[in-house]
């Protein structure tokens, strides 16, 4: 079979059509590397690129995420015995204080459109979830999200918990939200500042291709 | 249920106009709202920083700063009277003393300006809705709505004139749905929990109002519709649901002026014209001056029966002028006065009919508040009572309103929109009539745990 059956089911979709065509893929002795980049990561770039270009909405996004995710599911499990490595771990989450998660939600689920695996500590997140959870995935990168002036300093009790923690260097931090700018990055010192969803996926692949 | 409405509080659409509503609000100091004067409603909140125990004398000092600018800058440009919303940041009701204190800042600041230069103004409470901060939020008892009673009784026995809030009740819900453009589920988040949310909120608030000498204003669906207006506006999901949406979330809306909300309703709450329509009571509203909070396709039909004229929130720091709260102040008068004056010389049909049409046309979200399509799908809402099927069939007639803007050419839409017309038309096709049957669906495709049927009396 052609992987491009794969690519086009992701994209328009169609959930049940790419877990047979996965299962079809294998059967057929496709490598599990080859089904993952060329079948259902490719197309995720084809969704990205008609979502920067206008030409389709999140919620078309979400579900050709959600048929990516189908035939992930059936590769994991064969992803390590096939020498297969995940492209990077991100541990994502809204600062405490703050309830605002949609904006995270976004980026989480773009980065996973990346082929990036994603561990979402919620909302109102104090700095030690993000910590726990980073070690226990051993995450590659750290996502705050903040939407209030009053929140945004909390972004700081992070990254001073990471420092304090002597972990702060073993993590890329990225940091967005409607109040966060460049300059707050610079000032505070974190690793990225991105200001829409799209553009985090994409310095976090970037990160984790270079890393 | 306390009231019922069950035709519309306007015969023409030609008394459907700003600064006058059908049921003006006295205050106490005796500003009437929706009297026959547009008045500007300042909100304003902290610049970047924490809000924390430690830096509440420094909240303090910089709330005071703002009042002082707020009220001094009314002063000078000879405002009529101006509305001061204190909306409270999430920390300031966990800490229900900390808002109080604020609050009492502020609403002395205005009884010295009142009393020093007779500058008539009044205060609208908002306290944060923090119940869900529990995640699945707990809607009618424990720590969190303790806190925001307090909040609610305590600034109303010290002088807070209109008490209001953002509710989120089905919220937990609607979030996922909106980034899905899952108009279905937002049908059972807006229609079955919200409004059961919204009943028992707006009794509470009533009774709370009632005993301290307060006016219960109202509420906004914010996080329903607001949100889904951004994220159009940022090109996430589609404009023809935002637009539905805002329509959708008017029974909701109007829930709590059937149980002793009196208005006025919230700014942010752009589903207010329909409130307007259906119960008469005044409103505040925001547009191209609230571009300091948030941007928006209807800057100026927003205006067209506003009886408070809001800049939704902005923060206090320092722009060439001066800050950004008084920067907000003089365009909010400037915007009033304008308006009141046509109002004078007997032009304010003229000037209303101004700002819709400048709008109306080039975005779904801003047809969908035109006065003619308002009255008709208030006429909707109308003929039902229950939240739930007026919830669905404003969805429909929604939906089919916007096609016919579009089909008879007046309704600029881009291509990729039109196909979800039909996609959202499909969804709530969808949906049983019966509601019991479609609460039983929908708690069959909802997450387990994802809410408290409990906490919504379910």
């Amino acid at each position: 079979m052609d992987l491009k059956e794969i690519s086009l089911a992701v994209q328009k979709g169609k959930r049940k059509d790419v877990k047979a065509l996965v299962e079809q893929a294998l059967s057929e002795g496709m490598e599990v590397q080859d089904i993952l980049d060329n079948g259902l990561i490719s197309a995720m770039n084809v969704v990205g690129e008609d979502f920067k270009n206008n030409k389709i909405y999140v919620p078309e996004m979400l579900m050709s995420a959600r048929a990516m995710t189908a035939g992930v599911d059936i590769l994991s499990p064969l992803m390590s015995q096939s020498g297969v490595k995940a492209i990077g771990t991100v541990v994502i989450g809204t600062v405490k204080g703050d309830l605002h998660d949609i904006g995270k939600n976004l980026v989480a689920m773009m980065m996973r459109g990346k082929g990036i695996t994603v561990y979402d500590v919620g909302t109102d997140a104090p700095p030690e979830r993000f910590i726990e959870k980073a070690k226990e995935v051993n995450a590659d990168i750290i996502c705050l999200s903040a939407l209030l002036t009053t929140t945004m300093p909390a972004i700081t009790d992070v990254l001073d918990a990471l420092k304090a923690d002597g972990s702060r260097e073993k993590y890329y931090v990225m940091i967005g939200g409607a109040p966060v700018t460049q300059a707050f990055a610079d000032q505070v010192g974190a690793d990225a500042y991105t200001a829409d969803a799209a553009t985090a996926a994409e310095v976090a692949e970037s990160y984790l291709s270079n890393k | 249920m306390g009231i019922e409405f069950t035709k519309l509080a306007y015969d023409s659409i030609d008394d459907f106009v700003y600064g006058v509503a059908k049921k003006p609000v006295t205050c106490k100091n005796g500003m009437v709202i929706g009297g026959g004067t547009l008045y500007p409603e300042v909100n304003f909140t902290l610049p970047a920083m924490n809000a924390t125990e430690e830096t509440l004398p420094e909240a303090k000092r910089i709330y005071k700063e703002i009042i002082d600018g707020v009220l001094k800058k009314a002063h000078e440009l000879h405002a009529e009277g101006l509305v001061i919303e204190f909306e409270t940041l999430p920390q300031y009701t966990e800490h229900p003393e900390w808002g109080i204190e604020i609050h009492k800042i502020l609403r002395d600041t205005m009884y010295e300006y009142e009393n020093k230069y007779g500058l008539k103004s009044v205060i609208r409470m908002t306290p944060n809705d923090l119940r869900e901060m529990n995640r699945p939020p707990i809607m009618r008892h424990g720590e969190y709505w303790d806190t925001m009673v307090k909040v609610f009784e305590q600034t109303a026995k010290d002088g807070a004139d209109i008490l209001a809030v953002e509710s989120t009740g089905g919220k937990e819900i609607n979030d996922e749905a909106i980034v899905n453009a899952d108009i279905r589920t937002s049908v059972f988040a807006l229609g079955c929990l919200g409004a059961r949310d919204m009943k028992w909120l707006w009794t509470n608030i009533s009774q709370i109002a009632k005993e301290n000498g307060a006016i219960a204003g109202g509420d906004s669906s914010c996080g329903f519709a607001n949100t889904s207006m951004v994220l159009a506006e940022q090109g996430f999901i589609p404009k023809v649901y935002a637009a539905t949406m805002r329509a959708m979330v008017t029974p909701r809306a109007l829930v709590a002026i059937e149980n002793g909300a009196v208005g006025p309703s919230k700014d942010c709450a752009y589903e207010n014209v329909y409130l307007k329509a259906i119960t008469g009571t005044p409103i505040a509203l925001e547009g191209k001056t609230a571009a300091c909070a948030h941007f928006s396709p209807i800057g100026n039909i927003a205006a067209y029966a506003a009886d408070l004229w809001s800049n939704e929130s902005v923060q206090q720091v320092k722009l060439l002028s001066g800050f950004a709260p008084v920067v907000s102040t003089e365009q909010l008068i400037y915007d009033c006065r304008l308006m009141n004056k046509a109002a004078e010389k007997g032009h304010r049909n003229l000037m209303r009919d101004l700002l819709i049409e400048s709008d109306a046309y080039l975005d779904p979200q801003a047809y969908i508040l035109k006065p003619d399509v308002v009255f008709e799908i208030s006429k909707e809402i109308v003929k039902t009572q229950d939240p739930f099927t007026r919830t669905l069939n404003t969805g429909k007639l929604a939906l089919e309103i916007l096609q016919r803007g579009v089909d008879k050419g007046e309704l600029k839409m881009d291509e990729r929109e039109l196909g979800w017309l039909d996609r959202l038309r499909d969804q709530l096709d969808d949906i049983p009539e019966d509601e019991e049957e479609f609460i039983a669906e929908m708690n069959d495709e909802i997450e387990e745990g994802k809410y408290r049927p409990e906490e919504y009396g379910l």
